[in-house]
């Protein structure tokens, strides 16, 4: 086989594709079709709680097409990354859909799910053994950071797709993966070069993004060969250009040279982006290199509590003009009356002054009305919804210096005027985990048969 | 003096993962990405984000994108409780307004 070409039909599973670009992408007879369903981009609540980020309807809306056509055409279908963050409940949440589909259409794939879970006392010994270490910015690992995660993920390179592929499962849903992988496996099994492949994957794993015009819900085709890749946008509004897919490369990235990921980096410091003919763009020169041992990305989230928010505006204009001084008042109050009761915090979010921005807004004016958003968080539900209360009701009626409207303070546009939010999440664990065995942590936990 | 928004194409932030952010700056030639390249170290990024100057984790040019990138500590963990910016997307504004002189030197050309 000279060429792999390789359909990414959508940057997440569940944020939709137009089917002329998938038709146009099925006729160029591709060999595989790989879509990435997860990112920590939404942040850490949905690794914690378990949660997807993306709804069933949309996920199923997505995957019929892709099924159908992996079925027609008996080509294998890879999901990285399944349900967002895919943890053991994330991964689940995607094979009922899955089964769903299957019972609709009346056919099933042969298929396999694989897990990236990593249990506490794992991580724990292997702390111990000195095989963790944090990844980039991070605090070194803790005992109680690692008793305190819920899901403790690893990111999975193309090994265990590859391990899946080889025992001929047909569609492949894996948990936590490192982005490309799902897109490098099947040129990588056919002897592709890893580098070329994995640099496709990390291109493809975003669809057509990086066409111009960029999209995240429109296809992507990549081609593999001996010395090159080459991208394509299915859509005829797109076209890929030498910049727009090396400006990629600098997408959600710290270093557009050095990319690493499972067992080593992509080295980007000979790729070369070249125009060719319609719209597509040849890609040469990138290189996979190994590290000395290979390393998987740990991630995990921990719960900090539960939250309530108000939110109301404020119009007054000499009340905006005191707010800080208001806001601090009402904080101070609160504290007074919760000092015994439960531990908690409240924030103010002011938009219009510095709700985006926080401290390190460059602009001192405020705007001519201010939508509030008052934040309480503690160890339960009802405590959060309690200080909320308390903080909103303080506000609503505090009787400020040269008050004229003293009948409230605040326009809600809501009722009731609190919202429970539920669980609140950190990020608890991103570090390296150094293991001797690619596949190890990600076994095929579950199969469906075909028929 | 000149201003970054009438020279850019695109002023982007987004997070690199949870813990960093990355600024992106694209011009439409290597001169206007090599004149904002050289207006820069990384006390006058910190100065700009008001952030300490060893948060500041790169920066660098990229020709085949003509571009420049800034990637720093991100000031709490993405989502972290405090949070005003879950994915990091709203954080560029610093930069519409960082005004820089034309550079003198052409070792790039």
């Amino acid at each position: 086989m000279n060429e792999v070409r390789v359909l990414s039909p959508t940057a997440i599973l569940g944020y939709g594709y137009p089917m002329d670009s998938f038709n146009r992408g099925l006729g160029r007879d591709p060999h595989v079709l790989a879509v990435d369903a997860g990112s920590t981009d939404p942040g850490p609540y949905y690794l914690g709680s378990g949660k997807p980020f993306t709804s069933a309807a949309a996920v199923k809306r997505d995957l019929r097409p892709m099924l159908c056509a992996a079925r027609e055409r008996q080509i294998p279908l890879l999901v990285g990354s399944s349900g967002g963050a895919g943890a053991a409940p994330h991964l689940d949440w995607l094979r009922q859909i899955i089964l769903e589909l299957y019972r609709e259409e009346g056919f099933k794939l042969r298929t396999a799910g694989i897990s990236a879970d990593v249990s506490q006392d794992a991580v724990k010994e292997a702390c111990v053994q000195g095989r963790i270490q944090p990844c980039g910015p991070v605090s070194p690992l803790t005992q109680g950071d690692i008793e305190s995660s819920f899901h403790i993920v690893a990111q999975m390179g193309t090994e265990p797709f590859l391990r899946a592929l080889d025992q001929g499962f047909q569609v492949i849903l894996a948990g936590r993966a490192y982005d490309p992988a799902a897109f490098a496996a099947v040129p990588i099994q056919r002897g592709f070069d890893p580098g070329l492949a994995l640099h496709m994957g990390k291109i493809l794993e975003c669809a057509a993004i990086a066409a111009e015009p960029g999209s995240g819900s429109d296809c992507m085709l990549g081609t593999i060969g001996s010395s090159a890749f080459v991208l394509e946008a299915l859509s005829e509004e797109r076209t890929c250009t030498g910049r727009s897919v090396a400006a990629h490369t600098l997408y959600e990235k710290s270093d557009p040279y050095v990319l690493p990921g499972p067992g080593g980096a992509l080295n980007l410091k000979a790729t070369q982006f070249r125009p060719l003919s319609e719209g597509r763009v040849e890609v040469t020169g990138t290189r996979f290199q190994p590290d000395d041992t290979y390393r998987v990305k740990l991630e995990a989230a921990a719960r900090i509590g539960y939250r309530t928010v108000s939110i109301a505006g404020v119009r007054d204009p000499m009340m905006i003009e005191r707010l800080d001084e208001i806001l601090n008042a009402v904080r101070d109050y609160v504290g007074s009356q919760m000092e015994n009761a439960c531990a908690y915090s409240l924030l103010f979010h002011c938009y219009g002054k510095n709700g985006v921005m926080g401290g390190r807004e460059p602009v001192s004016t405020a705007g001519h009305e201010i939508g509030l958003v008052i934040e309480a968080v503690a160890d339960t539900q009802e405590d959060a919804a309690n200080v909320c209360a308390l903080a909103r009701s303080t506000l609503l009626h505090y009787g400020y210096p040269g008050r004229v409207s003293t009948a409230g303070n605040l326009a809600f546009p809501y009722s009731p005027s609190d919202f429970d939010a539920g669980e609140v999440y950190r990020f608890s664990i991103h570090h390296l985990m150094t293991v001797d065995d690619p596949n190890g942590l990600f076994p095929v936990v579950w199969e469906v048969d075909s028929h | 003096m000149m201003r970054l928004r009438d020279k850019a194409q695109v002023i982007r932030s987004k997070n690199a993962g949870p813990y960093e952010l990355t600024y992106d700056f694209m011009f439409s030639d290597s001169e206007d990405m090599w004149d904002f390249y050289e207006s820069l170290d990384s006390d006058i990024t910190a100065r700009v984000l008001q952030i300490p100057t060893e948060h500041v984790l790169s920066l660098l040019a990229y020709p085949p994108a003509l571009a420049v990138k800034i990637t720093v500590i991100r000031p709490q963990p993405s989502g972290a409780l405090g949070e005003t910016d879950v994915y990091g997307a709203q954080q560029h504004i610093p930069w519409l307004d960082y005004r820089y002189q034309r550079r003198t030197k052409c070792d790039h050309q």
